[in-house]
């Protein structure tokens, strides 16, 4: 038996110890959010955090992540959408969608441990790939979020202030 | 696209006008699935929709749902043909849904394909008139329900943001819906279309997409779907491309626990268990032996280097205007070999599908792309009817060209897998390895330019000579892409080159490789773009002239290319910004699938490196329905075409893909992700394609960008400095 904590609640479930988090998650306890891209750490689709930092669970046996603290897509906010969720409505970054629960977990444990990383310090942690190419307003987006985060306050999106309002002839 | 194409009237069923139920009309089969009813289905679920046409439902509760024929895989068709009904249908964007439209080919082709399909750039270009009036048919049914109940002229009557009204009478679409659903839908070109002028949601900045749940993870893909009693199953395929199984042996991976079936498929050997974990260690447990004897053996290598010799004999005329073999003979010259690997698509998503056999009847859960010929295939497959083979699309993963498969390779193989599983739905689900090593890739490619010049530098004649794999002969496009011989999908982008050159000449080899090759963003235009733009660059610098200048000076019959590549040229500073030391600055401009775009590209290099800092890209792809998404189009059209610039190569070693992996199929990174600013030309023109045109100038003008700061001139993909 193996006991997962998956957004706060612990489960017991009868699986092989070797079988990694993401199919745990995804066959096991339904939590879909999270997705399989490569099988080998190589992507980032399937990342999650453990106790806040990223880790990507499609090559995270179950046995090393009992008794932590797992987060999903699904367990990121406890109400309503986080910053960063919000933040990827308000500069229409998702395409396909498939890699952006992965980004988002990411994303989020970097902004949450590394709060004054520059955008090139950023951009490289950020090693998720996205094949739609999402990355430009992934960094306009996250350069927004530290900067709200740094004056304290969540800004009003404004569509006119983005800088692709000033793209347009 | 012609414009008389444009123009040819869409027939919108409109006859049938019936109360259905949400589940029964869409593809709502999905609320089989234990954790899939989306929310627009939970409401409509709770008040019966109402059919006004085959695109456009109105529910009691006041929803506008929007059935989307084409295949939502990130390219943003949700919000583009919803935006298209709700403009003409004065709806408030808030109260519109959208979901996938069954597979119905009758009711939901692609109007310049004449069968239900996504691709080539089409969605918006297809649709837009057919969706304007599906919205101001509907509209029209409102207006007449509203006239009929307040007993006022419809002419009276005004609808706004999902208001209809008339004096002190007021009423939602939803408290209209019942009554309006009965009455008489006018003809399609009965209805009256807004004067651009007057739009108030095509052309908005700020209108948020449709394609919703993909940033808390609720969205579906086929990945997601879940149905009762429903196994997982991997195959294994032939390490070379026609390989065949010659034996297996089971036992060991049938031993396994939750392993439930083993057996042999057309193409290879399928495992099914309770889920994919387990199917992939029963997979690894199998022992198969393969037959080889009409597998394709040859290494990349040595296919590229036959097409470099065939590069120098004549091949099949696509175009022949003048005399350039006179032209070539006599004068200065000019020549350069360019040379293309095979390339996969590397969509995030692993091709997937599920279905579920019942003899000759089949139900299917996936994000469907060629929908009418995927359907035919599964019909013939099974020896029944079109009617009998059920089809719910949901979203995809990316795509990019492959899932719609000429041969239907995927789904086809999901079908023959379900059809020994007696009667359980199967989740056919490929590894990442088995993507990358599945073939139907960009094929390999090699041409030959030449170009004969005056003494002012300017050509006087062109040729290309190309050498590779057709994509569409053998398929059930072929009608559609080959005359005599040549497959436009393997020369477009230098027949009719947009450069004024009296003598022309392109010519093709077909090559034959067992290797699968199928469109990938852009077609033909990811190499011959690259090509066309880098040889121009060549004849500027042998002319002495500013690339923009010597390109303009070739556009002056020209003004669509001329004025993107003038816009491109403005915004990006051309000839002004002074850039770093050992920084250099390219360009390049193309038009493909109706649209022009050209990109200015900054790089810096250091020693055999080199980082590209900027992309500038202007584009004319007619009425810009939804700016920010042709944004994020051509911005993903430039990463997806810079990290084949940069990385991307599938090769092979005797007949075995090299790459298994993103570890080895180097991809673009957000690291490598230069800064991008899209400008978009103002045009009253109708709307044409932006998913695919951003890709072809991105390489041309990151080597042209190159040559500027370095002078070395590549011509090989992925660039390589020396």
């Amino acid at each position: 038996m193996i006991e997962l904590t998956v957004n706060g609640e612990t489960r017991r479930l009868d699986i092989e110890s070797d079988m990694p988090l993401l199919w745990a998650l995804r066959n096991e306890l339904g939590l879909t959010g999270t997705k399989f891209g490569c099988g080998i750490a190589a992507c980032g689709a399937c990342t999650v955090q453990v106790n806040g930092n990223a880790m990507r669970s499609c090559v995270t046996p179950v046995s090393a992540v009992q008794g932590q603290s797992i987060t999903t897509i699904e367990g990121l906010s406890a109400e309503g959408l986080t910053d960063v969720q919000q933040a990827w409505i308000e500069h229409q970054i998702p395409q396909c969608g498939y890699c952006q629960s992965g980004m988002i977990m990411a994303v989020s444990a970097h902004l949450d441990n590394n709060d004054s990383s520059s955008a090139d310090e950023t951009a490289r942690a950020i090693s998720n790939i996205c094949r739609c190419g999402t990355y430009p307003r992934i960094k306009r987006a996250i350069a927004s979020l530290q900067e709200q985060r740094r004056s304290g306050g969540v800004q009003q999106f404004d569509p006119a202030a983005t800088p692709a309002q000033e793209n347009n002839v | 696209m012609k414009a008389s194409r444009f123009q040819s009237q869409d027939h919108i069923d409109t006859g049938r006008r019936q109360f259905l139920k949400l589940s029964a009309a869409t593809g709502a089969g999905l609320t089989l699935g234990l954790n899939l009813t989306t929310r627009a289905s939970a409401q409509a679920a709770d008040s019966p929709a109402l059919q006004f046409n085959a695109f456009v439902n109105i529910s009691p509760d006041n929803t506008v749902n929007v059935y989307i024929k084409h295949l939502e895989m990130g390219q943003g068709v949700y919000t583009g043909l919803a935006t298209c009904v709700a403009e003409e249908l004065d709806a408030a964007w808030s109260q519109v849904k959208c979901e996938h439209a069954p597979v119905d080919t009758e009711k939901y082709a692609n109007l310049f394909m004449g069968q239900q399909a996504t691709g080539g750039s089409t969605a918006i270009a297809n649709s837009f008139t057919q969706m304007r009036q599906a919205g101001a048919t509907a509209r029209a049914m409102l207006v007449a329900a509203a006239a009929q109940r307040w007993g006022v002229p419809a002419s009276e009557i005004s609808v706004s943001e999902g208001q209809v009204s008339h004096g002190s009478h007021q009423a939602s679409f939803g408290e209209l819906a019942v009554e309006a659903a009965a009455q008489n839908a006018p003809a399609p070109e009965a209805v009256s279309l807004k004067d651009p002028a007057d739009f108030t949601l095509i052309g908005r900045e700020d209108l948020v997409r449709k394609d919703e749940g993909k940033q808390n993870g609720t969205a579906v893909y086929t990945q997601d779907v879940q149905l009762p009693g429903m196994l997982t199953a991997v195959v294994a395929h032939s390490p070379r491309f026609g390989g065949r199984v010659k034996s297996f042996d089971a036992s060991k991976a049938l031993q396994r626990n939750g392993v439930e079936q083993v057996f042999e498929i057309e193409n290879g050997v399928a495992v099914l268990a309770k889920d994919y974990w387990t199917a992939i260690k029963g997979r690894e447990l199998l022992e198969i032996e393969w037959d080889d004897s009409a597998a394709e053996t040859r290494s990349s290598g040595t296919i590229l280097s036959q097409y470099r010799e065939l590069v120098d004999e004549p091949g099949i005329v696509a175009e022949r205007e003048g005399d350039v073999a006179s032209q070539l003979n006599q004068g200065d010259s000019v020549e350069a070999v360019f040379e293309f690997p095979y390339l996969a698509h590397a969509q995030m998503e692993p091709m997937n599908c599920v279905a579920k056999v019942d003899g000759q009847r089949a139900e299917l859960w996936y994000g469907c792309q060629g929908a009418t010929s995927d359907q035919m295939a599964i019909a013939q497959l099974l020896g029944g009817k079109i009617e009998d083979v059920k089809i719910h699309t949901v979203f995809a993963g990316g795509g990019f060209g492959r899932r719609a498969n000429p041969f239907s390779d995927y789904v086809l193989e999901a079908v023959r897998v379900a059809r020994g599983a007696q009667g359980k739905p199967v989740k056919l689900v490929w590894s990442r390895e088995d993507d990358m090593q599945a073939g139907f890739y960009r094929p390999a490619f090699v041409h030959k330019l030449s170009a004969a010049v005056d003494d002012q530098g300017m050509p006087t004649a062109f040729q290309a000579r190309l050498a590779g794999q057709s994509i569409m002969m053998g398929t059930n496009m072929e009608s559609m892409s080959v005359v005599d011989g040549v497959d436009n999908a393997s020369v477009e982008g230098l027949v009719h080159l947009p450069y004024q050159v009296p003598n022309r000449q392109v010519e093709v080899h077909n090559t034959q490789a067992g290797v699968p090759v199928q469109w990938w963003r852009s077609v033909g235009n990811t190499h011959t773009a690259f090509s066309k733009e880098v040889f121009i660059d060549s004849l500027a610098r042998k002319a002495g002239q500013d690339p923009v200048e010597y390109r303009l000076s070739l556009l002056k019959h020209n003004p669509r290319e001329t004025a993107v590549l003038k816009l491109a040229a403005e915004k990006a500073e051309w000839g002004s910004r002074k850039l770093p030391e050992g920084w250099g600055r390219g360009v390049a401009v193309h038009t493909s699938f109706g649209s022009t775009v050209a990109e200015i590209v900054d790089v810096s290099v250091q020693g055999t490196e080199f980082k590209v800092e900027r992309v500038v890209a202007a584009v004319d792809c007619g009425i810009a329905v939804n700016p920010n998404i042709i944004r994020a189009q051509i911005e993903g059209g430039i990463a997806y075409g810079l990290s084949a610039a940069l990385a991307d190569e599938v090769t092979l070693t005797d007949g075995n893909v090299d790459q298994t992996n993103f570890h080895n199929y180097r991809v673009l990174r957000m690291n490598d992700m230069p800064e991008v600013e899209v400008h978009i030309l103002p045009s009253g023109n109708a709307p044409s394609g932006v998913g695919e045109p951003g890709t072809p100038p991105v390489a041309p003008a990151v080597a042209n960008a190159l040559a500027a700061a370095t002078g070395q001139t590549l011509t090989r993909l992925p660039l390589r400095l020396t």
